[in-house]
């Protein structure tokens, strides 16, 4: 066998070409082939998925204001040692910067950009650009601090040079409730002042009790639909999936039907004298009316992994224990719910991502207490345009899903899971 | 309620429909007595699932009585029934290890962990799966697996256990090793076994005795070498072991000798009479390949017939001979290969005999 083996443990084939590269050869038209197919699917993802991920939290981080629109005074700054006011020169690039600015028409970013870091910034910037623009000749330190005495500030100055940066953090510090003192330091914003740590804290909350909702709602669904016979499971199969058939929109706007004070289920419970009329129960707008609404909605997620789960599972099991002994509540306790965990893992994995990120029901029933993270992402993206803050809140809800995802992972194992 | 205290279990008149319509169990009565091994041999869908499940408890007689040791079995809860079950599947519990599927009939008895230990120690010997406890189901060989089944349902110590085709997912030098180990054991525990199977070679070499299942009903209810030599209708004649049949019409009766006319011309033949009802009745005469005499001396046997070589196939120890005799071409005769033996060829017409109580006249 002088030709099998080129050198010693080597394969090779009968005309003496590596076993292995042969073997690359040979797969190499199947492998493109694959790729081809898949190729569509993987241009989508990119396009509609990963980019917009990818981009958003970037504004989380990216800082280019400061360094675009004052370029000569970041440069001078370059060289301050931050504890007396700068020299002449600063303040001359500052003058440059600030006329050059309010010629370009993008003072108003640089200006909101330092507002975030600290209120009153806006007005500082803008109205110092446009009383620096009059100015004729240096030297400019004193003719600036007189024009708007923040100028006499070292904090002021090392703001801007904090923020001069291509990236920063500050977004991300703001948005688990921290701030950036002036001395540089990260320390917790007032009581009063906390939001997000909150908000996050809720939505987790929320999101923890509606799949614990999900569980015990849809575990008798699902075990009726994998028990029942073929034509009846199919019909409560369909009333199961009836909710995915009917817009998002109709089926909150239903809830705020019957829930409201004045809506159906009050007046059914003021009609049998259950409460009386001024004590009509407040349902929605509320914690109480996103936590129904959603569940109702994330139900099918639930049901449909259980479903498939419980489907794979033969009455013998059920059968052996009960002829090995045990009374049905044991045997159902001690061995049919084990069987089922990678379907409970896998609905419980799905509901709890989803209502994390909920939007559109909380909006709309959520009221003031039933608003949830990504209702604040919204309205940093439409109302306050703050679109840095709503990256960094956006990646940080990113970051918490994967924790999630992991932690999943490591007690129940995502490939045994079946997702329906 | 008459119940012999003998019988550990008591099937009368059993019947059983799913549908309303059809019934898959029609008349079924058997007497289980304690420590015997009996079992319910049939082809697919003649209803022995039906009657394990029934008597289980995981599904219930449409009417007729079941009755396990002395009680009703209607009023016994299944979990109740102390019947341990071997199932096709079988059923070990895939998030327990091998020691706690073992343990689990033990833990809802509420013994003592020491106890259990114990116990299941001991049926793990048994099996001879000793190294294995702590492995899950989905690491054991098919075999093994199988193994851990029957111990989990002896470990108990039922009275009655139930096996429904438990080998049935085993390849063959595998399926004739557990049955000698489910025999032994069945020997060794004295415990009363319901076998279900239907492969014949099983039950002949298991069973104390056996029903022979088909159409919902028992044909036939009794031990291995009674159901072999003395099968008493066609069906289990057929079912059981190799099987020649010939057709034909009775034309006398003398005692428990009938003459039978046979068809295509195959001329007068003698046979023990065990179920034709007289003269001029139509039947299947039953005759096992190895009783078929090749060229009888002369007077050696009262029954002869012309027949033509048709196919030889050589199987070392014997030949199997297909012949064609009186419009059969599927007759079978096994011709031992001793050295005087002499050679057929194809097409070579031979006579064959027979003794008149190796053919059995049967019902048509
Ligand atoms: N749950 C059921 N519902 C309706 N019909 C059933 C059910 N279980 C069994 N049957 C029918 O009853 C008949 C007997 O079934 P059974 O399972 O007892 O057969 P079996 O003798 O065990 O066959 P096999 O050797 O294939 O296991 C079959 O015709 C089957 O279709
Ligand atoms: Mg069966």
């Amino acid at each position: 066998m002088a030709n099998t083996y080129s050198k010693v443990g080597e394969m090779t084939t009968n005309d003496g070409v590596p076993l292995k590269i042969s073997l690359q050869r040979s797969q190499r038209k199947l492998k493109l082939w694959a790729f081809l197919l898949v190729a569509p699917l993987l241009i989508f993802i990119t396009i509609s998925f990963i980019l917009p991920v990818v981009s958003m939290t970037m504004r989380g981080v990216e800082n280019p204001q400061v360094a675009n629109i004052l370029p000569n005074v970041v440069d001078a700054l370059y060289v301050w040692d931050g504890v007396d006011l700068p020299d002449e020169a600063a303040y001359e690039a500052l003058v440059i910067d600030l006329t050059a600015g309010r010629k370009n028409k993008n003072i108003g970013k640089v200006a909101s950009r330092l507002n975030y870091e600290r209120s009153g910034m806006r007005r500082v910037i803008s109205g110092s650009s446009r009383k620096a623009a009059k100015l004729k000749e240096g030297p400019y330190k004193e003719q600036m601090i007189k024009i708007n005495k923040a100028w006499g500030d070292v904090t002021t100055w090392s703001l801007i040079k904090r923020e001069s940066g291509a990236f920063t953090y500050s977004y991300l510090v703001a948005a688990v409730d921290y701030k950036i003192t002036d001395q540089g330091d990260i320390v917790a914003k007032s009581e009063e002042k906390q939001i997000y740590k909150s908000l996050f804290g809720r939505t987790l909350m929320m999101s923890f009790t509606i799949t614990i909702i999900c569980i015990l709602l849809a575990y008798p669904i699902a075990y009726l639909l994998a028990t029942l016979p073929m034509a009846k499971s199919n019909l409560l199969m369909i009333l199961v999936l009836l909710p995915f058939w009917t817009s998002l929109l109709v089926r909150t706007t239903t809830w705020i039907v019957l829930l409201q004070s004045n809506g159906v289920l009050n007046d059914i419970l003021v009609w049998m004298n259950i409460i009386d009329d001024s004590g009509r129960l407040q349902m929605i707008y509320n914690q109480t009316g996103t936590i129904i609404a959603m569940t109702h909605i994330l139900l099918p997620f639930m049901v449909l992994p259980l479903y498939s789960v419980m489907k794979t599972i033969p009455p013998s099991y059920m059968r052996a224990a009960l002829s090995l002994g045990a009374n049905p509540v044991v045997s159902y306790v001690r061995v049919y719910i084990p069987m089922t965990v990678t379907g409970i893992g896998a609905g419980s994995l799905l509901v709890f991502i989803l209502s994390i990120g909920y939007y559109i029901t909380p909006a709309l029933v959520g009221g003031q207490s039933g608003v949830l993270i990504s209702n604040m992402i919204a309205y940093h993206m439409q109302n306050s345009l703050n679109w840095g803050l709503a990256g960094a809140l956006g990646f940080i809800l990113l970051v918490i899903v994967m924790i999630f995802y992991a932690i999943f992972n490591k007690v129940i194992g995502i490939d045994k899971m079946k997702m329906g | 309620m008459d119940s012999n205290p003998d019988f550990l279990v008591q099937f009368k008149n059993v019947q059983k429909s799913y549908d309303g319509v059809h019934l898959v169990v029609k008349d079924f009565n058997v007497d289980m007595v304690k420590g015997e091994f009996l079992t319910m041999l049939g082809p697919s869908g003649s209803g022995k699932t039906t009657c394990l499940m029934m008597l289980a408890g995981f599904e219930t007689a449409t009417s007729g009585q079941i009755i396990l040791d002395g009680q009703s079995i209607n009023n016994v809860a299944p979990h109740k029934r102390e019947i341990g079950m071997v199932f096709q599947n079988y059923a070990l519990f895939p998030h327990m290890s091998v020691a706690e599927n073992l343990a689990f009939p033990l833990q809802v008895r509420k013994m003592g962990k020491s106890e259990i230990t114990e116990k299941v120690n001991h049926a793990l010997k048994m099996v001879r799966l000793d190294h294995f406890a702590n492995r899950r189901p989905a690491q054991l060989s098919g075999g093994q697996q199988q193994r851990v089944a029957v111990a989990r349902a002896l470990v108990f110590r039922p009275k009655l256990v139930l096996m429904d085709e438990p080998l049935g997912a085993l390849d063959k030098n595998l399926r004739e090793e557990m049955q000698y180990e489910i025999k032994h054991i069945h020997e060794d525990l004295g415990v009363t076994m319901l076998y279900v199977t239907h492969d014949q070679v099983e039950a002949l070499t298991m069973s104390d005795r056996i029903a022979v299942f088909d159409d919902g009903i028992v044909q036939q209810l009794a031990s291995p070498h009674v159901l072999y030599d003395e099968p008493t209708n066609a069906f289990v004649a057929n079912f059981i072991g190799e099987n020649n049949r010939l057709m034909g019409k009775v034309v006398s009766i003398e005692g428990d000798v009938c003459s039978v006319e046979l068809d295509g011309g195959g001329g007068l033949v003698q046979a023990k009479k065990i179920n034709v009802a007289g003269v001029g009745d139509r039947t299947t005469l039953s005759l096992r390949p190895e009783r078929v005499i090749v060229d009888p001396a002369a007077g050696e046997c009262p029954n002869n017939c012309e027949a033509r070589v048709e196919e030889l196939i050589y199987h070392g120890d014997h030949t199997r001979t297909r012949v064609s005799v009186s419009g059969s071409t599927d007759f079978i005769i096994k011709v031992p290969n001793t050295h005087n033996q002499q050679h057929m060829k194809r097409g070579q017409s031979i006579r064959i005999g027979w003794n008149t109580g190796d053919c059995r006249a049967l019902d048509a």
